[in-house]
Formats: C-alpha cells, structure tokens, sequence
C-alpha cells in the first residue's frame, strides 16, 4: 500500500515536470496560431487559433529570414566541421600521442572551461582591428575551435579507443594521421555526432556577439533577425512569438528524433573520467 | 596503460623512430587549434587585464593610462555597482537550490526501476535546455505580463507587475533560468546515480531504512563529486547571468536597475550608451573575483555539508 503511494507520486512528480517543461512549447505555438489582440486579453486564449500563416508573413515582411538563415547555416556548419575536424585531431593527440608539453596544453585548455565566461571587450577590439565588423568573419574566426570541444573528445577517445588498437595499426605501418583518419574517427562517430549537435545548437541559439558585432542587415543571423522584430516601436506579440517559433522548429526537428543518442553522448562526456 | 607506455618508450632515441614521428605528429595535430585558442580564447583574457588600466572609450579619444583608477571607482564610488551585485547573489539563490534540488529529486524518480517511459520523460525534461535563450525569454515575457499574463490569471493575482517590483523581477528572471537548467542537471545527475552500487540500497532496505532515508543517507553522500561539479558550474553561470535580464528587462536592467546583474552591467557599460571599455575591463576583473572567491567557497560548504 505504502509502496503504491510512493509510485503514485513519483508519477504525478515526473508528469508536472514534464508539462512544465514542456508547456512553453505549447505556448509558443499558440500565440504564433493567434492575432495580437487574442494575446492581449486577459484571461489569455490558450487554445490553437488560425491565425499562424498571417503571422508568418507577417514576419516573413518584417524580416529577412532568407538572409538571415542563409548567414546562420554558413556560420554554423562552418563553425561545426571546423570543431570536429581541429577539436578531434587535437585531442587524439593529446589522448593517444606522446610528447612534451601535451600534459601542459590540456590542463591550461581545461582551466578555461572553469573560468567564468569572458568578457567581449577584447575580442570586440580584436576583431575590429582585423576590421571584421560587419563581417561574418567576426561571428566564425573567434569560435573555428573550443575547449569544450577537445575536452569532449578528448574524453571519448579515451573511454572508446584501446591505446592497443593504435598500437596495432602503427603495427601495421598506419602513419599516424591514417590512424586519425581510419581508426580513431570511425569509432569516435557518437562522440563527433554530440559534440556536432552541441556546437550547431550553439552557435544558432547565440545572439548576443553577433548583435555586437553585426550591425547590417545583409549579414544578419536568425536570432538577430527574430530580435530585430522586437524594437522600441513594435510590441506585436504574436509576430515576435511566431519569429520565435519559427527559429526553434528546426533544432527542435533536429533533437526529437535523435534525443536518446544525443543525451546520453553529453553525459558519456561529461561525466566520466 | 601502465605497461604500454613503458614499452613505448624503449626505442625512444633511433633516428626516424616512431618516438619521434608521434611526438611530430602530436605537435602538428595540436597546432591548428592551438593557435585559434590561444588568439581568441586566451589572450584575450590578458588583454583584458590592460585594457581595464586605461581610460578607453570606444571610438573616442586616444586611450590614456590610469592604473588602478577604473578599479577604485568602482569599488569605492559607484552603486550602481553594488546593486548589481546585490541583484546577481539574489536571482542566484532563488535559482540555483531549487534548481539542483528538484533536478536531484528527478533524477532519483527517474532512476527507479519500476518508472516506464523513462525516454520519454528524459526527453520533456530536457527539451528547455535546446531552446534559445532569446526564445525562452521572448515566452517568458508574455507568461509574466502584467495585464495579459498567464501567470497572473492561474495564480489569480490579477495586474501583478512581474517586471517593475524587484523582488518579482528576480523571482521571474530565475524561473525562466530554472526552466532552462533543471532537464540538463537531472540527466548529469542521473548518469552519476548509474554509478552507485545497487547492493548499497539491497544493504539499507534489509537494515529497515525508507526511500527517503535511502536518498538523503546513501544517495546525496554517493553522489558528491558529480553535485559539486554542478554547484561550481552553476555558481559560474549564474554569477555570469545578463541575457535573461537583457530581454526581459532591458539593457539596463530595468529602469530602476531592479534586475541589472553584474555582466549585464558590465555590457552596458561597454555597449550600451557609455562605450566605456576601460571601466567594463574592470568590472569583468572584479566580478571575476567574486565568481571565483563564491565557486572556492561553495566548494568547501559543500564539501563540509555532504560526508561520505
């Protein structure tokens, strides 16, 4: 009986949590399907209304969204496979290489993850004297590697590649970056895949550096785009809500289906070792 | 690895050895992102460090030296400052306990063997933390409204003004980073809790102790490097807090600063109407200081509180 009730609550605990989680999604959607003046009201609509493919063009002339998801995709997959690829070969080296210093280049790559997130000031004052503002330079040259990203594969390689399995292929007569190539980045497929999810997640959620540093319309990115319907003069709900909705879908498209794999990868990495 | 290494290193001194070649090849494969991280990631830092010695204004005048003067201003003259600081440690505490708390309790429910759906559940707690934080805070918005808002119609308290009462401000501004964290800590939590031996609970249920026992005295203690991991990553990321309070509120936090945070004063002061850099340098030092000061003392209350 008692054991009943523990259940019974564990379940309601779990379902609240999860509504919550998951209700501003819901919400989302419903301002987006609603005019303004249906948000405006008290007590609010919570229901679906018609009204989603207006707002869309509604925020399709407001904006351009063409531009802007055209500069996103070039930032971030150039950001992603220049993360994989650099992050990867550094940190097979640093995992399964022998030399001098290797010891020292990790723990100072570490000790930047624990630092407190620094300030824009000198990467803005960087950047412009390379003349990079207004640039798509700016939002990709500063972010080509991370810390993150090294100490992520770092940890894969150790917990998936045997130190034998490299040993054997230099048996072989595998020079070292064929092994790189052949062995290490096959098996460490998982760990790249997270570590891409997480980079592309990133870089197309961020708005705040590249609000700092691209001022022009033609190089804006999708959330610059989405937070340039929200200025001092327009407080039309339900156009912001639907810019919004409309940057989310995707990389809400992208985590559904492959929710499972991707968590459990970030916690394979974060947590052991 | 012990034996491997050893062996590796006999032939370490032939010409053209494989040593050599690996330490070549280390070298070169660590090169590239090296590089990049040291221009961009930190020197930075240290520039930093210089810039916050001068009187520097963004397309201004030359920049002029002026040692320490940026940091006695604002440690001795400024309290816009203090309030800053003083809204930072606020919205901290009301996010971060109830935050680690529940996603500890989750991450418990979650692990019991007779919970099904537990992708599921997985899934919905974590959907936040994918969501932009421009998104969550734009929703956010609307959820707090004064007049529209449905926060005030479910708790009926009609015409509440989420933004403009300080202590409001902060209670939203840390439900919107709670909504936002507590699906990431729970799964943290729960990889750790996979780790703990299943005969330690087998051991405490024969000795008659309850699931609530079980989670203070064996879970909590069993779990302490990963809880510590998190209130050191959560005491950076909310000692560091602007965005929310950025879109919420404003630049400056509000116009009566109620939620200007520590970072968000050190962005308005950089690029908000002022284009001081030299005295925002100074700020990121201070507040660097207090991040690491805060991290190294929750660190050794945590390590007191909990016992193996």
């Amino acid at each position: 009986m008692k054991n009943r009730a523990g259940r019974f609550i564990s379940y309601l605990f779990l379902i609240i949590s999860s509504i919550i989680s998951v209700f501003p999604f819901y919400w989302m959607f419903v301002i987006s399907t609603n005019t303004t003046a249906a948000a405006n009201k008290f007590p609010p609509k919570i229901i679906p209304g018609d009204q989603f493919f207006a707002n869309l063009q509604n925020a399709w002339e407001n904006a351009d969204f063409i531009t802007a998801l055209f500069n996103t995709l070039i930032v971030a997959g150039t950001i992603t496979i220049s993360q994989l690829f650099f992050c990867s070969l550094a940190a097979f080296a640093l995992a399964r290489l022998q030399f001098k210093g290797r010891n020292f280049v990790f723990m100072l790559i570490v000790s930047t993850l624990l630092l407190p997130p620094a300030s824009p000031i000198p990467l803005y004052i960087i950047v412009s004297k390379f003349d990079w503002i207004n640039s798509l330079y700016a939002v990709v040259i500063p972010f080509l590697v991370g810390a993150f990203g090294v100490f992520l594969m770092k940890q894969f390689i150790e917990t998936a590649i045997h130190p034998e399995l490299i040993e054997s292929a230099k048996m072989d007569g595998a020079r070292n970056f064929q092994t790189y190539y052949r062995i290490v980045l096959p098996i460490l497929k998982p760990g790249l895949a997270t570590l891409a999810i997480i980079t592309f997640m990133a870089i197309w959620n961020d708005f705040v550096w590249p609000s700092i540093v691209l001022k022009d319309q033609s190089v804006q990115t999708l959330q610059l785009a989405v937070r340039g319907l929200q200025n001092a003069y327009n407080r039309d709900t339900a156009l912001i809500v639907t810019g919004a909705f409309i940057t989310t879908l995707p990389l809400l498209a992208i985590f559904i289906p492959f929710s499972r794999q991707f968590i459990s990868g970030l916690t394979e990495g974060s947590v052991k070792g | 690895m012990e034996a491997h290494t050893k062996q590796s290193k006999k032939p370490k001194f032939k010409y053209g050895s494989q040593a050599k070649k690996d330490a070549l090849s280390g070298y070169l494969y660590v090169a590239p992102f090296f590089i990049l991280f040291l221009s961009f990631g930190i020197f930075p830092i240290f520039y930093n460090l210089y810039i916050s010695l001068f009187s520097w204004k963004l397309f201004g005048a030359e920049p002029e030296f002026i040692g320490l003067q940026n940091y006695i201003w604002l440690l001795t003259d400024d309290p816009t400052f203090i309030k800053s600081v003083v809204n930072t440690f606020s919205i901290w505490i009301i996010s971060t306990i109830p935050q680690l708390f529940i996603a500890l309790v989750l991450a418990y429910v979650l692990n019991q063997a007779f919970v099904k759906m537990k992708d599921l559940f997985r899934m919905a707690i974590f959907m936040p933390f994918i969501t932009s934080i421009l998104a969550v805070t734009i929703i956010f918005n609307s959820l707090f409204s004064r007049d529209f808002g449905l926060i005030n119609f479910i708790l009926g308290t009609e015409g509440l003004d989420w933004k403009n009462n300080r202590f409001l401000a902060h209670f939203a501004i840390a439900t919107m980073v709670n909504w936002r964290w507590i699906g990431y800590n729970t799964i943290i939590y729960m990889a750790g809790l996979q780790t703990i031996g299943k005969d330690l609970y087998e051991a405490a249920t024969i000795d008659g102790a309850n699931k609530v026992q079980q989670f203070f005295y064996i879970t909590i203690p069993q779990l302490r490097p990963i809880i510590l991991f998190t209130i050191i990553m959560s005491s950076i990321g909310g000692m560091s807090l602007f965005i929310e309070p950025l879109v919420f509120l404003d630049i400056r936090g509000g116009s009566a600063n109620q939620g200007l945070t520590m970072f968000l004063y050190l962005y308005e002061t950089a690029f908000g109407t002022k284009y001081n850099v030299g005295y925002s340098a100074a700020i990121s030092w201070v507040m660097f200081v207090i991040i690491v000061m805060f991290a190294l003392l929750n660190w050794f209350i945590t390590t007191k509180v909990i016992k193996d």
